[in-house]
């Protein structure tokens, strides 16, 4: 304001032949205005470095401790399938099979190796290096082909959690920060086996292929991997058409009157509503009122479907909104019906950023804990999930249950299983990008 | 010398006695409470342009919109009046209003082709009213339409690329194209060239010229010169009422109305 | 509706056209008065001066030319403005002739100069200030845009026309008297011709002024006065006046 007022002075003081915009003061002023136009651009800079850099860091220590999660350690172990042990039946029919002692197989298979350790509780100490997944090798092995049994056969099979660690380097760091798990023993005997050549490192592909374990060697992500699928799957059949009909229903046709405000008023409230809401809500109606199972895709599902609803509304609405009036007229004007504008033209129009909207809401979910705690998703199961019906558990509440473990195997689970709904979570925002590129449309 | 023209260019309409395609009768337009448009009374002859003028806000789009009503879609737009295309009221409720948009149809302001090819912009009208059944008739429409919006020569070679690639004077041909493809009887134009250079502009004056021996056209335009080039008759709009109409070189030479005088000489305000 | 353009330097460009057509008009009716003057005092200087003078009207009249033409290019006037830039070039044109007239009566004055006066003169005299008061009152006219003294003023060509058609009369009795008479009538015949042409422009004008005010010509036809051009004369002497049957 100053300026303004002082301006006409100042000219006048300096008479007729500089202009305002050529004097010193002009130069000064300009060089203040670049000055603090630079800082504007600095601040903006650091933001974006502080961001950048606690990215960084979260990465950092989430690939740190998880990609050692990625690798197995293993062992090679030559058994003689012993038939008493295997089939005390001697039947060879399936289900005897399947109770059969393999676990003894093992431990037999393993005194083999180490015919010195006589002592009970030496032996005791020498079978920790066995984890339960030993007897359920050879057992599938021998399901495989019963005819194997009587004969000896080497098999790969993962070695327990505790020297699965002090093979990656953890041993001397228990998770609580007490004394090493294993003893000098039985480092010996690991160390032993080493030497022989019967300890591999390999890809852990049972990470990714079994189910959640108690034991942290034989834990995986595959059964969370398939019920978020399923979850997903459920989720998307729901909202996504629920979503965009509610959207292009109060876009194009609704007229604007107080209903109409209200409900947008609502759906945006219920964008801002808390999930774990959601989740009490699916405990009380799906599981109480209609018996839906417990744990189950199904109920998880809608669940999430209810609460990506308004994003995907709003994420609709904005994109129809986006696609020009010019279209609308254009096609009105050549005697298009309005559901005709709309699906020949303004939905598909809408499609990429509903698209995009409707995968950000779907990554949204897939990281979503809260409301799947209330329905009971949160159980500790085994199998792999062949049906929506089926109890399940998803990535984002197995991350919940490992990083609630003691052991130390499942520190390195957890951030691989970060890792891994952060692959999921990249890999839809990636389509989501492509979508959008690729269906842009210029007008 | 001006005003002897102007009374030689009137006689023959009146004698001719051309017919009225559309006429207004007692039109009033509300948005909300708020009156747009005061009993406007207005003839628009067959096979001739009539030029709405007047300052922004003045109404002529609004009454241009109420010719096929586009204002149906707007909320709270209301409507009083009669509007007839050939003796019918458009606003009667045995009217549908798909087959009334049909026969009058429309060029907007912004060239806006849809983002498809620049055959099926033109395939799109003929499609949604059934105009065409096979692949055969389909591509004889397209290029007729193209043909009388002289746009044929400079696509029929790229009909497939799309709409949104051709420039903005080509867009509006294409847009006209697309309009006259329906066949309608009454093309409605709202400042068609508003967006274009004066090449560009002064082909679609010359499209107009052309049209006019099978359509029946109304145009809104802000430019007086436009107004002067292409149309026969001029009606000048003022706070939403119609403060006159006459020929156009009456209009342009000696307008009876001082608010006219006061507009197309520019000493409004 | 207020009178001033939204554009102002349009009104300053019809202000100018304006005050040019009023500078050529006063010019040219200073040219009528001195030509009469020189004429009726037989006065050669300033005839010359007239004759030298016509050439200043021709320079107006270009420039009048040049305006409008640029207006008409770069504003493009409608309505009223386009009637206004128009008639100016119209009215101009009028005056330039008028201009002309008034230089070729001074130039036939320096021819009279030279031979005896003859007495129709003083018919040519009066005739001029009628001419002169019209072309006087066309100006005041256009001054002031008033399209009923403009109308009224064509009423008064009527009285010019007659005067006209009496020394036309005259003259044809004073050459049949006396043969020497002819090269000195003829020239006041034409003089008194000239004068009848710039009551004739000077019609125009007034004729344009209404046409700028209202928008229109003026709805009646013009009484011809003038009927020299039927005007025959036999053999007996006497003077006869065919109508316009041819009878």
């Amino acid at each position: 304001m100053t300026d303004i007022v002082e301006r006409p002075q100042g000219v006048a003081s300096r008479g007729a032949a500089l202009g305002v915009h050529a004097t010193e003061e002009a130069q000064k002023r300009l060089k203040r205005r670049y000055a603090s136009e630079w800082r504007f651009r600095a601040y903006g800079l650091t933001a974006i470095l502080i961001s950048i850099t606690a990215l960084a860091v979260l990465l950092w220590s989430i690939v740190g401790q998880g990609y050692t999660a990625f690798t197995a350690t293993t062992m090679s172990l030559t058994v003689t399938v012993d038939p008493a042990l295997a089939d005390p039946g001697g039947k060879r029919a399936q289900d005897d099979l399947r109770t059969g002692d393999f676990q003894g197989i093992a431990r037999a298979g393993l005194r083999s190796v180490f015919p010195d350790v006589k002592e009970r509780s030496d032996l005791r100490a020498l079978y920790t290096i066995l984890s339960n997944g030993a007897s359920d090798a050879i057992r599938d092995r021998v399901l495989d082909n019963p005819a194997l049994i009587g004969q000896q056969i080497t098999v790969r099979i993962p070695v327990a959690s505790d020297y699965d660690m002090y093979a990656k380097g953890f041993a001397a760091k228990t998770p609580k920060g007490g004394e090493s798990r294993l003893s000098p023993k039985q480092i010996a005997w690991f160390e032993t086996l080493k030497a022989d050549g019967k300890i591999h490192s390999s890809f852990n592909i049972w990470f990714l292929t079994s189910g959640d374990s108690r034991q942290p060697e034989l834990a995986g992500v595959g059964g969370a991997i398939i019920g978020s699928l399923l979850t997903l799957a459920i989720t998307l059949a729901i909202a996504f058409p629920l979503g965009v009909m509610a959207a292009v229903y109060l876009e194009e046709f609704a007229p604007k009157n107080r209903w109409t405000d209200l409900i947008e008023v609502n759906i945006n409230n219920l964008a801002a509503v808390p999930s774990i809401v959601f989740g009490l809500l699916g405990l009380a109606v799906f599981l109480n009122v209609f018996g839906l199972p417990r744990s189950a895709p199904v109920v998880g599902g809608v669940v999430l479907a209810l609460m990506s609803l308004p994003i995907i509304i709003i994420a609709s609405r904005a994109s129809l909104r986006a696609v020009p009036p010019s279209i609308r007229q254009a096609a009105l004007g050549l005697g298009a019906s309005r559901v005709q504008v709309v699906t020949h033209h303004v939905l598909p129009l809408a499609m990429p950023g509903i698209l995009t909207g409707t995968i950000l809401s779907m990554a949204h979910a897939l990281g979503e804990t809260a409301p799947l705690l209330m329905i009971g998703m949160v159980a500790f199961i085994v199998d792999i999930p062949s049906g929506a019906t089926q109890a399940a558990t998803v990535l984002p509440v197995q991350i919940y249950l490992w990083a609630d473990s003691p052991e130390r195997g499942f520190v390195e689970k957890t951030s691989a299983a970060i890792m891994v709904l952060l692959a999921f979570l990249l890999a839809m925002n990636a389509i989501a990008i492509f979508l959008r590129k690729k269906f842009e449309r210029k007008w | 010398m001006l005003a002897t023209d102007t009374q030689t260019a009137a006689a023959p309409h009146a004698a001719h006695g051309k017919r009225v395609k559309m006429k207004a009768t007692e039109v009033e337009v509300y948005y909300s409470e708020k009156r747009a448009l005061n009993k406007i009374n207005l003839d628009v002859r067959e096979h001739e342009v009539t030029a709405l003028i007047g300052p922004s806000g003045c109404g002529k789009s609004t009454f241009l919109r109420t010719m096929n009503r586009m204002n149906d879609v707007i909320d709270g737009c209301r409507m009083a009046g009669k509007i007839l295309l050939d003796q019918q009221d458009i606003y009667d409720p045995n009217i549908d209003v798909v087959q009334l948009r049909a026969r009058v149809g429309m060029v907007f302001q912004k060239p806006n082709p849809f983002p498809k090819s620049i055959y099926d912009n033109v395939a799109y009208g003929p499609r949604i009213h059934g105009l065409v059944r096979s692949r055969e008739e389909t591509d004889a429409v397209v290029q007729k339409s193209l043909e009388r919006a002289g746009l044929w020569k400079e696509v029929k070679d790229r009909l497939h690329e799309g709409g949104t690639s051709l420039s903005g004077g080509q867009q509006q041909r294409l847009c006209i194209a697309r309009a006259i493809a329906v066949d309608p009887e009454v093309i409605l134009m709202d400042e068609p060239c508003s967006a274009l250079d004066p090449i560009a502009t002064a082909k679609i004056e010359e499209l107009i010229d052309e049209l006019r021996t099978n359509y029946t056209i109304v145009i809104v335009t802000h430019s007086m010169q436009q107004a002067a080039r292409v149309s026969q008759r001029t009606a000048f709009f003022h706070l939403g009422d119609l403060v006159e109409v006459g020929d156009t070189a009456q209009i342009f030479t000696n307008p009876n109305d001082e608010r006219t005088q006061g507009y197309i000489t520019g000493r409004f305000g | 509706m207020s009178n001033e353009h939204i554009v102002s330097s349009f009104d300053e460009e019809l202000r100018a056209l304006h005050k040019s057509i009023m500078q050529m008009g006063g010019l040219v009716e200073a040219q009528i008065a001195q030509s009469m003057q020189a004429m009726g005092r037989r006065d050669s200087q300033l005839a010359s001066a007239v004759v030298a003078n016509d050439a200043q009207v021709d320079v107006l009249h270009h420039e009048i030319d040049e305006q409008v033409v640029r207006m008409l290019a770069l504003r493009q006037p409608m309505a009223s403005d386009l009637r206004t830039v128009v008639a100016s070039l119209r009215i101009a044109t009028d005056l330039e002739r008028i201009g002309d007239y008034a230089a070729n009566i001074a130039k036939r004055t320096l021819a009279l100069n030279v031979s005896p006066s003859v007495k129709p003169a003083s018919g040519v005299l009066r005739m001029g200030k009628i001419v002169q008061s019209i072309v006087n009152d066309v100006l005041d006219a256009y001054a002031e845009r008033n399209a009923e003294r403009a109308d009224a003023i064509r009423a008064r060509d009527t009285e010019v026309d007659e005067l006209y058609t009496s020394i036309f009369r005259e003259l044809l009795t004073y050459m049949m008297e006396d043969p020497r008479n002819i090269t000195a009538c003829t020239h006041v015949l034409f003089m008194s011709k000239n004068l009848e042409r710039i009551g004739d422009h000077a019609t125009n004008i007034a004729e344009t002024i209404y046409y700028i005010v209202r928008g229109k010509v003026p709805d009646d036809e013009r009484l011809k006065g003038d009927l020299s051009s039927m005007t025959a004369m036999t053999a007996t002497g006497e003077t006869y006046v065919a109508d316009s049957k041819g009878n």
